[in-house]
């Protein structure tokens, strides 16, 4: 199988010191991947990397359909079909919920192209259609900036799929919310790899036990390993870094 | 709302349109003057209120419409063909620069386009390599002492600290005609009318909201797939574009341009118009305009000496007390007195509904 992306031996140097040292990692299609790992791993960091905000010191990114990415701008990355969810909410406060939503539809996205669109009924079936996926619909008119922490999360989420991207990188997307909205994330990113190849960073391990298939295991810029949460598990290395560090913690 | 900005523009613009009627020429002269600051203002508005980008050099901008106007009007007002400062500094022949501006369609196109050439250029390098906020905000600065320095450097071409004036005819009309004066008036108000009704279309347009956007998080903009660079500098150059064609107004009604009005402190008091009005409100903008410069003229006829501390006292109520502006502050009133009755209402349906304790 071709995977959607695949990342060879990423290095990113901050200063003299290395963020990432080589990373590989392949995305597939309709695979929800986790990325977890303790405290600057550098997971964050690898999805700057592939959305453009950090570029690359060594190594490749390529994207099925454009190539080698990772000497492209943002924006030109985003319309190829990567959309990027952030850690803290990232929407547009002073705009409503709808409006929040107008703006990421996947459409032209050139000055004279917003000029002269129009608000027809396909948009608006879409933007319902989100809205009700992310359970908004009651707030569509209400400025993004009122919603509770975790409606603003579900909604920059609701914000990539409504680009229908092919790759949809989440950065910790429970962050802050309440059991029951966690358990409802989950189940909305299982949804979201029907339609597209889902790669998310999470910090937390109930919530990576219930929702994941593949797991890659990254630590101090490199990665571990990967297979399934079980198989993770087992593995002694990951064992070594995660609880043999807490012992002396402990 | 929407009724209530709706006929705040009706009455505003009934109230331009009958001004002519009830007030003294010399009054309608300064409030044509004042209209064009109030379509460089909706510019501001534009770049500033919607985008979040603060220039403080549009005084350039509004300087090179007007110099392009100005410049046929010397040509026109000049018998011998070349203006008479020019004879000054001993030229006898007119530069090439000059040439084209004695065409006034060409001079007037000019007002538009080369403000927006320069907002075109200097945007597109600014704005490409992410310099943003205060950075921005200083080059826009540099910007006005390099022209202001330039234009009175190059006397023999620009008159210097002098600027342009003594001009008699337009069109071979004559300027200081009564009649012409006043068609200049309505004119200016149908520019207003059309800046006002073009920005409420542009906000209104999914680019006006990705402009918000752009205030609101430009990289967010960015990852979902939007160049900002783009969308910036076409909003610089619409309100490059305002400016000028402000300046040109401008310097049809009042007669002269120097670089003294388009340097740093014009420029620092245009945003400050817009500050005062409501920077996120283009009625606010308008309006702001207008009574501001209203007031620094009340000031500065009826007490010489203060005006300037008057003015200086407004700007800083304002900043203190009313962040949205005279637009902002008229909202929360309103606000406070519709939740009071609603409160009130409330009360006394529970008056009614008997003694009830919680």
């Amino acid at each position: 199988m071709k995977p959607v992306l695949t990342c060879r031996d990423i290095k990113v140097d901050f200063d003299g010191f290395y963020a990432l040292k080589g990373v590989n990692l392949n995305v597939f299609h309709e695979e929800v991947r986790f990325l977890i790992g303790p405290n600057g791993a550098g997971k964050t960091t690898l999805l700057d990397v592939i959305c453009g905000k950090t570029r690359a010191t060594n190594g490749q990114v390529i994207f099925e359909g454009s190539g080698q990415i990772d000497k492209m701008q943002e924006h030109k990355i985003a319309s190829a079909g990567i959309a990027r969810k952030f850690q803290a909410p990232s929407i547009f406060p002073k705009l409503t919920v709808f409006e929040n939503l107008e703006l990421s539809v996947k459409q032209k996205k050139s000055v004279w192209a917003l000029l002269t669109a129009k608000l027809n009924s396909e948009v608006k079936a879409k933007i319902d259609y989100i809205l009700e996926k992310i359970n908004l619909q009651n707030e569509r008119n209400r400025e993004a900036g009122e919603l509770a922490h975790g409606q603003k999360q579900w909604l920059e989420i609701g914000m990539q799929l409504i680009q229908e991207p092919n790759l949809l990188l989440l950065d910790e997307p429970i962050a802050g919310m309440s059991g029951v909205e966690r358990e409802k994330t989950g189940y909305l990113i299982h949804d979201i790899a029907k339609e597209c190849s889902v790669l998310v960073v999470e910090h937390d391990m109930d919530f990576v036990r219930n929702f994941s298939k593949q797991v890659t295991v990254m630590h101090e810029g490199a990665v571990l390993c990967e297979g399934s949460m079980a198989e993770v598990q087992e593995n002694e290395q990951v064992v070594e870094v995660y609880l043999g560090r807490g012992k002396k913690v402990c | 709302m929407k009724n209530i900005s709706r006929s705040s523009y009706a009455l505003l613009f009934i109230f331009l349109l009958c001004a002519p009627l009830f007030l003294h020429d010399f009054r309608v002269a300064l409030l044509a003057k004042f209209l064009c600051f109030a379509i460089l203002a909706v510019g501001i508005c534009l770049i500033w209120g919607y985008t979040g980008i603060l220039s403080l050099g549009h005084g350039v901008f509004f300087g090179l419409g007007a110099y392009c106007v100005a410049m046929y009007l010397k040509l026109e007002a000049s018998p011998t063909g070349i203006p008479d400062f020019m004879g000054w500094s001993g030229i006898v022949e007119l530069p090439g620069l000059w040439k084209p501006f004695a065409n006034p369609y060409f001079a007037i196109s000019a007002a538009v386009i080369v403000p927006v050439l320069l907002a075109l250029v200097l945007g597109y390098f600014t704005f490409k390599n992410r310099i943003r906020g205060v950075y921005f905000s200083l080059i826009s600065q540099a910007l006005v002492v390099v022209f202001v320095t330039l234009f009175i450097g190059k006397q023999e071409i620009t008159g210097g600290t002098n600027g342009l004036t003594n001009f008699s005819t337009a069109f071979g009309i004559s300027l200081t005609n009564r009649g012409v004066q006043q068609v200049l008036y309505f004119i200016t108000v149908g520019f207003l009318l059309l800046t006002v009704a073009f920005a409420l279309w542009l906000t209104k347009s999914r680019a006006g909201k990705l402009l918000m956007a752009i205030r609101e998080g430009e990289n967010r903009v960015r990852f979902l797939g939007y160049n900002p660079t783009s969308f910036k500098v076409f909003v610089y150059c619409v309100s490059a574009a305002l400016a000028g064609v402000a300046g040109g107004l401008f310097v049809l009604q009042v007669g002269m341009i120097s670089p003294e009005m388009m340097g740093i402190i014009p420029s620092i008091e245009m945003v400050l118009w817009v500050a005062v009005g409501g920077r996120y409100s283009i009625f606010g903008a308008v309006i702001g305009a207008i009574l501001t410069n209203s007031a620094k003229s009340f000031f500065s006829e009826s007490y010489p000496d203060f005006w300037l501390f008057f003015l200086g006292g407004l700007f800083i109520l304002v900043v203190l007390v009313m962040p949205n502006g005279l637009v902002g502050l008229g909202k929360s009133v309103g606000e406070k007195i519709t939740s009071r009755i609603k409160k009130k209402e409330k009360e006394d349906v529970q008056h009614e509904a008997g003694p009830y304790v919680s």
